[in-house]
């Protein structure tokens, strides 16, 4: 079959004509941000904690949801618009305004364009000047613990575990070695020490990462200090 | 003259036959559905119409499996695979790897586990209604349809409050009058302690009305109200009592949890009701004693379809050959005895779980692998290392060099020299050269191996359920293996359970020894601990879906499945106690030791072993004891409030 000149003028036309577009925008504004309390970041467990995004006024009332990274930053792409942003209840090792027992509060946020807001919370716990070190195959902890809700919502330490392990991500679930000292056992809320050996590990590496967390009593997620890469 | 008169007689004929009116000629009865009247007119058609409200019902572990993880059916309509649902929980290793990911994650989303069908609801609303309006039945048999689609509703209730605590309780088939409004639809969630309520309560109104009779399995009878009415009171005791200790798991309008001082009410209904099916007003129910080696014997309950098994009491039953028959054989049978090539082994349990037996003597103890010194312990017999140990072991789980359909399985993970040295390889068919022996298969058939899937990789294979029936592992025949929903063992220990709660741990212990006794302990306990309960539940329903509710109603969850690695020192101790953690399934490989000369030549060691797929540990969260209703449920229904840690 001979093509002819034509043929290709009107394939390439069809071709043009079919790029017309036919989707939405997909989101383009960042909203991030972290949690701080008195502008010091509070660190939590990878993919635990989870926000809440609502846009009001679109129907059907569902939310955007999203968690929170382990240095407790967080980001979503969204269209702008009016949002609110809330924390469910019972999650994060922190206290979040309630409005009456069980209604929680939000935050009203505006977007247009990308932008930073970072979340004032109020945690339990605060772990301050976290030294982490290794030696000889042992990895050791000093820090100081600071009790910050003292009123009638204060609760205890449940307990405080050094986690080390391979990657970045540093958690319960995520370690290769941890060592747990529980709350009870704590004398002096300044100059804790912990230590935990490294295990061996393949294929061998000369570090870890390493980070102290605190678990409150009766708070399901943990408060961390900020991850250290350790040489040893 | 002639032709004009035929042809005007046609002519009138066609004109007068077509003068009919409208609604005789279109208003056709339609020939392939049957009006609702004429449904309800034989009793043979609505028992076909109950047969499908029956088939519709729900369980957590089922042998054929269900539309889907997600509630009410995934978009695509593809089945979530038999066995998968008893593979969870650190129970068991899903030997597939396109199954891996339940030992890879890190927890269970908020969503899992989520039911919602009110469609279903509505049909056996329907039902009733409609049961109730016939006219052409006679009173016995209506009076007994009617009973069995409450008993369905009534035990789909219990299947969703389990799963999402209060829900709306719909007793009537709502309709739509199509005004725009649809506020009269919208019904609020129940309190969790009314929908159990509302369970007690129809099967004390049933059960009078249902047959007593023992050899009816797969139909409502008076025994399987009593025996969903003791569950369901014994749920919602334990709720009662331990959701104490949780109290951030309820919701201000009691929709999650249940006040504490409920408990005892749940717990004395709980045992009443057991008592009932015990003391044989129901039908002469009693634990199934056939067989002279108790470990077949134990097998043998959920195998044996005759009159002789008087220990099930509701099933959910299979024919073979007469269309429905489920896959659990075919998809969890050892390779090497495999009737569909390479169809075989993916539901392995774990070591977790066989260690938990006890020995005979009532104590724990892990299965031996090491001596005092810290030696490797030899074996002249594979199954030398599981003896001396509860007869439900080896009834539950095929252990290595286990008997299946008159063949031995072959699970071996290598050969070990005298040097220590570990030879292995990839598959049994790959050859490694044994110093002295040459080239020589180094693997077990049945596996283990890392990762080579449809062969054991903890080095069991299960035998719940598994049928010996020839051809019954080919995919075309399948089996019909029934699967026990409510037995009589189930029915012992609630009653020592809500008796044990209830202070009277005489009664309780009565009952729990007689399950122990059929499993071979025969010395009886004599002291009676919460820890006790839980385990001997764990042993003795292991694999028939009572897992994740047990723990969620003791609260235990969190604890036991609290996302933090395992090591095998954590493996091996605290074995028996009802905290201990269990995020991490593990293996037992056995290696045959080869080492001429010596005098363990020959015998076989064994190692812990956690497979190499197993990345991931369980956490379960507050946010999981109550499963999550989805957003379009909450849009739709302003009145639905969500769960609490979500």
């Amino acid at each position: 079959m001979k093509i002819k000149f034509h043929h290709i003028i009107l394939g390439l036309l069809l071709a043009t004509m079919g790029c017309k577009k036919d989707n939405y925008e997909a989101p383009a504004s960042k909203l991030t941000g972290r949690l701080t309390y008195k502008g010091q970041a509070i660190n939590v467990e990878y993919n635990q904690v989870p926000f809440e995004l609502y846009q009001p006024g679109f129907g059907k009332n569902a939310p955007i949801r999203g968690t929170f990274q382990q240095d407790g930053s967080y980001s979503s792409l969204l269209f702008n618009g009016n949002y609110k942003f809330t924390i469910p209840a019972n999650q994060g090792p922190f206290m979040w305004k309630e409005v009456s027992a069980g209604k929680r509060d939000t935050i009203a946020v505006t977007i247009s364009g990308s932008q930073t807001m970072d979340v004032e919370v109020t945690p339990y716990y605060l772990i301050n000047n976290a030294k982490i070190t290794a030696a000889n195959k042992i990895v050791n902890a000093v820090f100081d613990l600071q009790k910050v809700i003292t009123d009638a919502n204060a609760k205890d330490i449940g307990s405080v575990v050094l986690y080390i392990n391979k990657t970045q991500f540093v958690s319960g679930s995520d370690n290769i070695a941890a060592t747990e000292v529980a709350g009870s056992a704590i004398t002096s809320m300044n100059g804790v020490s912990i230590n935990v050996n490294i295990p061996t590990i393949t294929p061998t590496q000369n570090y870890v990462f390493a980070r102290v967390g605190l678990r409150v009593a009766g708070v399901e997620d943990m408060i961390f200090s900020p991850v250290v890469k350790v040489t040893y | 003259m002639k032709k004009i008169s035929i042809i005007t007689m046609l002519a009138i004929s066609v004109v007068a036959g077509s003068c009919r009116k409208d609604s005789s000629f279109l208003d056709v009865p339609p020939k392939q559905v049957l009006p609702t009247d004429l449904a309800f007119s034989d009793p043979a058609l609505v028992l076909s119409i109950l047969g499908d409200l029956y088939d519709r019902q729900r369980d957590f572990s089922s042998l054929d499996g269900y539309p889907s993880r997600e509630y009410p059916q995934s978009p695509n309509g593809d089945r979530e695979p038999g066995w998968r649902t008893f593979a969870d929980f650190s129970e068991a290793f899903p030997s597939e790897n396109g199954s891996s990911f339940l030992v890879q994650r890190t927890g269970w989303g908020y969503g899992e586990w989520a039911i919602w069908d009110y469609g279903y609801i509505r049909d056996l609303n329907l039902f009733i209604q409609r049961a109730t309006a016939a006219t052409k039945l006679t009173e016995g048999d209506k009076a007994r349809f009617i009973a069995e689609a409450r008993f369905l509703r009534a035990n789909y209730y219990f299947e969703m409050v389990k799963r999402m605590g209060g829900v709306p309780l719909i007793t009537d088939p709502l309709a739509y009058d199509y005004s725009g409004n649809v506020t009269p639809l919208q019904r609020p969630r129940a309190k969790e302690s009314e929908v159990y309520d509302f369970i007690i309560s129809e099967a004390e109104a049933i059960k009078s009305i249902l047959p007593a009779d023992v050899n009816q399995k797969s139909r409502a009878t008076k025994a399987a109200a009593l025996a969903m009415e003791s569950r369901a009171a014994l749920y919602a005791g334990s709720i009662a009592k331990y959701g104490a200790t949780t109290p951030q798991v309820s919701l201000p309008g009691n929709e999650v949890g249940i006040p504490s001082t409920q408990a005892n009410a749940y717990y004395t209904k709980a045992l009443s009701a057991s008592q009932e099916i015990i003391n044989g007003s129901a039908g002469s129910y009693q634990l199934y004693k056939v067989l002279p080696d108790l470990s077949d014997n134990f097998a043998a309950i959920f195998l044996d379809k005759s009159s002789v098994n008087q220990e099930a009491i509701f099933v959910e039953d299979f024919k073979a050959n007469g269309g429905k028959v489920h896959g659990f054989t075919t998809n969890d049978q050892p390779f090497s005895i495999s009737d569909e090539g390479l169809d075989a082994g993916r539901l392995n349990p774990s070591l977790n779980l066989v260690e938990a037996f006890e020995k005979l003597d009532n104590t724990y103890a892990p299965i031996a692998t090491k001596d005092g010194a810290g030696n490797p312990i030899y074996y002249a017999n594979q199954l030398d290392a599981f003896a001396g140990r509860d007869a439900r072991l080896a009834g539950t789980v095929l252990l290595p060099n286990g008997l299946f359909k008159g063949k031995r399985t072959e699970v071996y993970a290598g050969y070990q020299l005298g040097d220590g040295t570990v030879i292995s390889s990839g598959d049994a068919t790959i050859t490694q050269d044994i110093p002295g022996l040459g080239k020589t298969q180094v693997v077990g058939k049945d596996g283990p191996v890392n990762g080579l899937e449809f062969r054991t990789q903890t080095g069991f294979y299960v035998r719940k359920y598994l049928d010996p029936t020839v051809g019954s592992g080919r995919r075309g025949r399948g089996s019909d293996v029934n699967f026990i929903r409510y037995r009589y063992a189930e029915v012992l220990l609630n009653a020592a359970e809500a008796a044990f709660e209830l202070g009277q741990t005489g009664t309780a212990l009565g009952y729990i020894n007689q399950v122990r006794s059929r499993a071979g302990l025969t010395t009886p306990l004599a002291l009676l601990t919460f820890d006790r309960i839980v385990h001997e539940r764990r042993v003795e329903l292991a694999f028939e879906g009572h897992t994740l509710y047990d723990m969620k109603r003791w609260r235990l969850a969190t604890k036991v499945w609290d996302g933090n690695q395992m090591s095998v020192a954590d493996l091996v101790s605290n074995i028996g106690s009802a905290t201990k953690h269990n995020t991490q399934p593990f293996g037992l490989w056995p290696y045959k030791y080869y080492n001429p000369g010596n005098a363990n030549n020959g015998k076989w060691i064994f190692k812990e072993v956690k497979p190499s797929a197993v990345t991931g540990a369980n956490k379960f969260q507050a946010g999981n004891y109550y499963s999550q209703i989805g957003d379009d449920i909450l849009s739709a229904n302003p009145k639905i409030v969500k769960q609490p840690n979500q």
